[in-house]
């Protein structure tokens, strides 16, 4: 592959990304919101493999394809089976409503790209020209986290905000050490699963995951 | 400017014209054989037309002068956009006389016209139906716009003829990140703009669910038949745009004439496909909650901006 026709497929993959973050704030489906996570991490997944073919390194193509199974397929399953046993499908109420979310979210993509625009002077090149979109992906998650009530939203945000530094990492560094990658995959992997317990048991407790019932301390 | 650029451009106009009402017929066909219909010929909205010409013009007393000029102006305002598109060739009539900023308002003109003469008659539905019409028609310009403002920092220039030529000389741009996320917003745009599901359903006359037919409610004969006209021309004319803007393989960029011929022939054949595979999604689509219509087009605003964002920081 030649270079010209590799920095092609990557402006593509990290542009995906970005709209993957956005089609999570404009959804209410909870399903679809987990879908939109899951091409999100294929398309970090790529931007890693596409980063590794072009230094050469194959470890950071294992790590790519390591990224894209955790990524891709584990966690957005793990996320699927909360929302089939907690019931709950769709984000009735957002805290903002989706117009102004998705205004939001441009705002706060405009200031990535300015901000990230003294990142992308110190070397510029066709990879780290994607480093603002990494930026801008992670303040979607913050969003996400900030404007939705349900539990699985909030960690597709917590989720989105990681796979922002991910994109980042990437793109400056053509990835961390494969064992660095392991241990940070490995993590997300516990966090999700420990979410998928906690998830249970507030529906136990209290028929729904609504963070707004979380705010009073009881005995 | 030769004898053939102007016979070529006469041409185009005439031959939208004429194929505007058949595009409509077609969309209709469509869908009928896609629901197990046979449904009527795609000649039937050119019938209904020539039906509605030969009646007799019935305009209310309490309407004024806007009620009766509407329709003109909106048959007007869009042929003035069909002969500035360079559909066929770049060569054309009056192509580049109005850039695609002024394209955008022009149409939105006839919009803005048809949204008075409703309210001019003072029935509740016209009030109704020219609200929600303004409201889409508020939401979907910016839309717009940007998407047009990333097609034309590709292109360097918000002319038509330069974008299309642009694109004949570069067509790897053409499958840019930008260029697909604009398609994505001006086709959001188009079915709002042109009134189909899943912003506004075009068959129906249910009081609640209505725009555009709220909107014509008090038109009948030969006005009608403008007003039905204009629409298919409208419709037609998005499918051509879309075509023009991201499609342009065919359109000639000089006066031979064998250069138009393949120029017409690719433009029926962009036009029908479009028409022919916007009908197909329809059918499975349901017409969206009015109130749901904003996010829609929130999401093809988001669309342009993020393609202008993308032609700015990732160039």
């Amino acid at each position: 592959m030649t270079d010209g026709a590799l920095f092609r497929f990557l402006d593509f993959a990290v542009g995906l990304s970005l709209v993957c973050g956005y089609v999570a704030l404009w959804r209410r489906g909870l399903v679809a919101i987990v879908k939109a996570l899951a091409v999100q991490g294929a398309s970090v997944a790529v931007v890693a493999m596409l980063m590794g073919i072009y230094e050469g390194h194959v470890q950071a193509v294992v790590a790519a394809g390591l990224v894209l199974v955790v990524k891709a397929i584990v966690i957005p399953r793990v996320l699927v089976g909360v929302i089939h046993r907690t019931l709950e499908y769709r984000e009735v109420e957002p805290l903002v409503n989706i117009p102004t979310s998705l205004l939001a979210g441009a705002l706060t993509t405009v200031i990535a790209f300015i901000a990230g625009r003294h990142l992308v002077a110190l070397d510029a090149s066709p990879a780290t020209r994607g480093v603002p979109v990494g930026l801008a992906v992670m303040l979607l998650g913050f969003l996400l986290l900030v404007f939705r009530r349900k539990a699985v939203t909030q960690v597709v945000g917590f989720l989105m905000l990681e796979n922002g530094v991910a994109l980042v990492a990437f793109l400056t560094t053509a990835g961390l050490p494969l064992i660095v990658e392991l241990g940070g995959a490995l993590d997300l992997l516990m966090a999700v699963l420990v979410l998928q317990v906690l998830a249970r048991r507030i529906v136990r407790q209290f028929g729904a995951t609504d963070l707004n019932q979380l705010v009073n301390l009881r005995d | 400017m030769t004898a053939a650029a102007i016979a070529i451009g006469l041409l185009q106009v005439l031959a939208l014209v004429a194929i505007a009402p058949v595009v409509t017929g077609v969309m209709r066909t469509t869908r009928a054989r896609l629901e197990g219909r046979f449904g009527p010929s795609p000649l039937q909205p050119w019938r209904d037309l020539r039906k509605l010409l030969r009646k007799e013009r019935l305009i209310t007393e309490q309407t004024s002068w806007i009620f009766g000029v509407a329709p003109l102006l909106l048959v007007a305002s869009t042929l003035v956009v069909v002969a500035v598109i360079p559909s066929v060739a770049t060569t054309t009539l009056l192509v580049d006389s109005v850039d695609l900023i002024g394209v955008i308002y022009l149409l939105l003109l006839g919009t803005v016209v048809l949204a008075l003469a409703a309210i001019d008659t003072g029935t509740a539905f016209g009030g109704m139906g020219s609200s929600r019409g303004m409201t889409i028609a508020a939401l979907a310009e910016p839309a717009a716009l940007l998407a047009i403002f990333a097609v034309s920092l590709r292109a360097g220039s918000s002319s038509l003829s330069t974008i299309v030529e642009g694109a004949l000389a570069d067509p790897a741009g053409l499958a840019s990140p930008e260029t697909l996320l604009a398609f994505g917003a001006v086709a959001v745009v188009t079915l709002a703009e042109a009134g189909r599901l899943p912003v506004d359903n075009p068959s129906t006359h249910l009081e609640l669910t209505m725009i555009h037919e709220a909107m014509v409610l008090e038109y009948a004969g030969p006005d009608l038949a403008l007003v039905e006209f204009a629409s298919s021309l409208r419709l037609t004319l998005f499918f051509g745009l879309i075509g023009t803007l991201f499609l342009p393989w065919g359109i000639a960029t000089t006066d031979n004439i064998a250069a138009m011929a393949v120029g017409v022939v690719a433009w029926l054949v962009k036009v029908l496909a479009l028409a022919v595979g916007v009908a197909a999604v329809e059918v499975g689509l349901a017409k969206l909650r009015l109130f749901r219509v904003p996010e829609l087009l929130a999401a093809a605003f988001i669309l342009s901006f993020l393609a202008v964002i993308v032609s700015f920081f990732l160039r």
